[in-house]
């Protein structure tokens, strides 16, 4: 009885195949993202932002904590007694509040790309394990997530960093615990789903390993869910930091984040709406961007929603 | 059905004991020593320092002193505020109905207007209306709600002067709490003017505990909706020739409301946590403010017994949805 898939004279050509799959692969995904305008447009923003976030310090006009003793709550330029060396005003300190919010794009933005890297790499791990081993594994790691669920995100993150000591490193990781669930109930879904598909069957017939199966046969085949995920996570990650920043358990002042910058200005909130404004449409603009470019993802990794 | 409440009542049992065990956890791994917190600023000598450990029950091992904060609780006994010295039961009970009328005002808000707009918006795919609807919806997705609370008060209350910035009612109106909702309250005492303030204080905090609730619902139900236009048996009912309104009110619409339901009820969790923000800018005397306050005040025994009523409260509503869930949709409990 003859094997054809166990002929070693096929194996050869497959890279190429797969590298030529995959340029169609991504081919097709622009295709569909770019079909949806707000996604481009958010993309557009979104490059904006990692630019200003990377140039920071040649881009901001004046130091981010450099304080104009003779210009405090300057209003923006063009209201009255604005100042065109400060275009969006100073805050109670005297510092321009355009330069702090560029500044600010780096926390906001690393903050985005660190929780999702923790939050990813721990769910994908624990969603693996329990989605290919099943049985008292998938138990326990479930009932643990379960229960990290039933708290309402905001109130555990603000108990462990309360249990951590209020700052941002501390918030980054709390933010990244309550977020974890989610990659690992989709992958555990996801995984339980292909586990039985022909293809996981054949590699296993072949020999491949427990850890091959798991993460170079399996895994892959979830990815789409997981982008849109890890997006997702990616803007939820920024308002709750910046929720935790507000209630002032997040980044410390005089950091220039988002958050804290809008729980010192509250104070001001009828004196100088400007210095309240502004931290807070950042955030908007940039959680906004990246909803977007989620939404995009979404219509172009979803299959189903591709044939309608 | 009575097996599927049994079920999924059964699957809940290791998630509570998990809630409590974590709320347990917590409050022991916060930093400084409980017992030097609990006796205050003054200090304590250490003849007295053992008297509170005991008082407290922090001398026994602490499988103990779990086991004996399970019993207490199952008594009822939530245990003693470090800040007000009152029982955390009757704190949270007192505080817990401003929340509730907050929450559902908000809630009431997101569904007679997230609902419309999202079958409106499916029904008209593509126009003016559905993109605009749709680019609001994420907008209010996407927005920090602390930030829109305070725009609103700058508006509203500053601008305009037309609104309160704080506080549940009136500080001249006073009454004993009959409900612990404001508005039937002072309707009961038949107090019209106090009415009107309540429902004037209630506006901007639900506008913005309503906006991500409104957003999601919204995108459901319009997600929804379309998906179900695309079904065999909405073609069937348009090609019997039934009136376009008809198809989409009975036809479609049933169908389509099932998923939005459950968002609906996933929302709780969301208000909660949105509660918090929420509350805090409008100085709302409810459960958000209590716990914010009680984690700043330390007050261990509060943060640990309130985290642990709101969880319940949480899952006992997730489960309450689960059951609603399948009452709507039999396909769910025959599996």
């Amino acid at each position: 009885m003859s094997d054809p898939v166990m002929t070693s004279s096929e194996t050869p050509p497959i890279p190429q195949k797969v590298t030529g799959l995959r340029r169609a692969a991504l081919a097709e995904f622009w295709h569909y993202f770019a079909m949806n305008k707000g996604a481009v447009i958010g993309l557009f923003v979104f490059a904006a932002l990692v630019l200003t976030a990377i140039f920071a310090p040649l881009i901001a006009p004046h130091p981010f904590d450099m304080q104009y003793r003779d210009a405090l709550l300057v209003p923006p330029v063009w209201q009255d007694g604005g100042r065109a060396a400060f275009l969006l005003g100073t805050d109670a300190v005297g510092r321009d509040i355009l330069s702090r919010l560029i500044h600010g794009a780096r926390y906001s933005l690393f903050i985005g790309f660190f929780v999702v890297i923790i939050a990813l790499v721990s769910g994908v791990i624990l969603g693996v394990l329990a989605g290919y081993f099943r049985g008292w594994v998938d138990a326990l790691i479930m009932r643990i997530m379960d229960i990290i669920l039933a708290f309402p995100s905001l109130l555990l993150a603000l108990v462990l960093v309360a249990i951590l000591g209020p700052g941002l490193f501390n918030a980054m990781l709390a933010i990244a615990l309550v977020l974890q669930p989610h990659f690992a109930r989709l992958v555990r879904a996801a995984v339980m789903a292909e586990k039985s598909r022909e293809y996981v069957t054949s590699a296993k017939l072949a020999g491949a390993s427990h850890i091959r199966l798991m993460l170079v046969t399996i895994l892959p085949n979830c990815l789409g869910p997981l982008i849109v995920q890890a997006t997702l996570s990616f803007s939820n990650a920024i308002l709750e930091a910046a929720a935790l920043g507000f209630l002032g358990m997040g980044a410390q002042p005089p950091t220039p984040e988002w958050g804290t910058m809008l729980a010192t200005a509250r104070e001001f909130i009828t004196r100088a709406p400007w210095v309240v404004t502004f931290p807070g449409l950042a955030i908007l603009i940039t959680v906004l961007a990246i909803n977007l470019i989620g939404d995009g993802m979404r219509d172009a990794l979803d299959p189903k929603l591709k044939r309608s | 059905m009575l097996r599927y409440i049994l079920n999924r009542l059964a699957l809940i049992i290791p998630t509570v004991i998990g809630i409590s065990i974590a709320a347990f956890a917590f409050v022991r791994l916060l930093p400084g020593d409980p017992i030097l917190a609990m006796a205050g600023e003054h200090g304590v000598t250490p003849e007295r320092y053992e008297m509170l450990k005991e008082q407290f029950g922090y001398n026994v091992p602490i499988w103990q002193q779990y086991i004996n904060y399970v019993l207490d609780i199952l008594q009822g006994d939530f245990g003693t505020s470090l800040s007000t010295k009152r029982p955390v039961l009757t704190d949270f009970l007192t505080l817990f109905p401003a929340t509730v009328e907050l929450a559902l005002i908000a809630m009431l808000l997101a569904i007679i207007i997230g609902i419309p707009a999202g079958i409106f918006a499916a029904v008209k795919r593509g126009s003016w209306f559905d993109q605009l609807t749709m680019g609001v919806a994420l907008t209010g997705y996407s927005m920090p709600i602390f930030w829109w609370g305070l725009l609103l008060i700058i508006f509203f209350s500053g601008t305009l002067g037309w609104l309160p910035v704080s506080g549940r009612i009136a500080l001249n109106f006073f009454f004993r709490p009959i409900t612990g909702f404001m508005t039937i309250d002072s309707l009961l005492y038949g107090n019209w003017k106090a009415f009107v303030s309540a429902i004037r204080h209630l506006i901007l905090p639900a506008i913005v505990l309503g906006t991500i609730p409104l957003a999601v619902i919204a995108r459901q139900t319009r997600s929804a909706m379309l998906e179900v236009l695309g079904e065999d048996y909405v073609r069937t009912a348009r090609a019997k020739g039934l009136s376009p309104s008809r198809v989409v009110n009975v036809h479609a619409l049933r169908n389509a409301l099932i998923p939005v339901v459950t968002t609906i009820g996933l929302q709780v969790g969301m208000l909660m946590a949105g509660a918090i923000l929420t509350e805090t800018i409008f100085s709302w005397p409810g459960i958000g403010k209590w716990m914010i306050d009680s984690i700043a005040k330390r007050d261990y025994v509060v943060v640990q017994s309130g985290l642990l009523l709101i969880a319940l409260i949480v899952m006992a509503v997730n489960l309450l949805v689960d059951l609603l869930y399948a009452v709507i949709n039999p396909r769910i409990r025959v599996q």
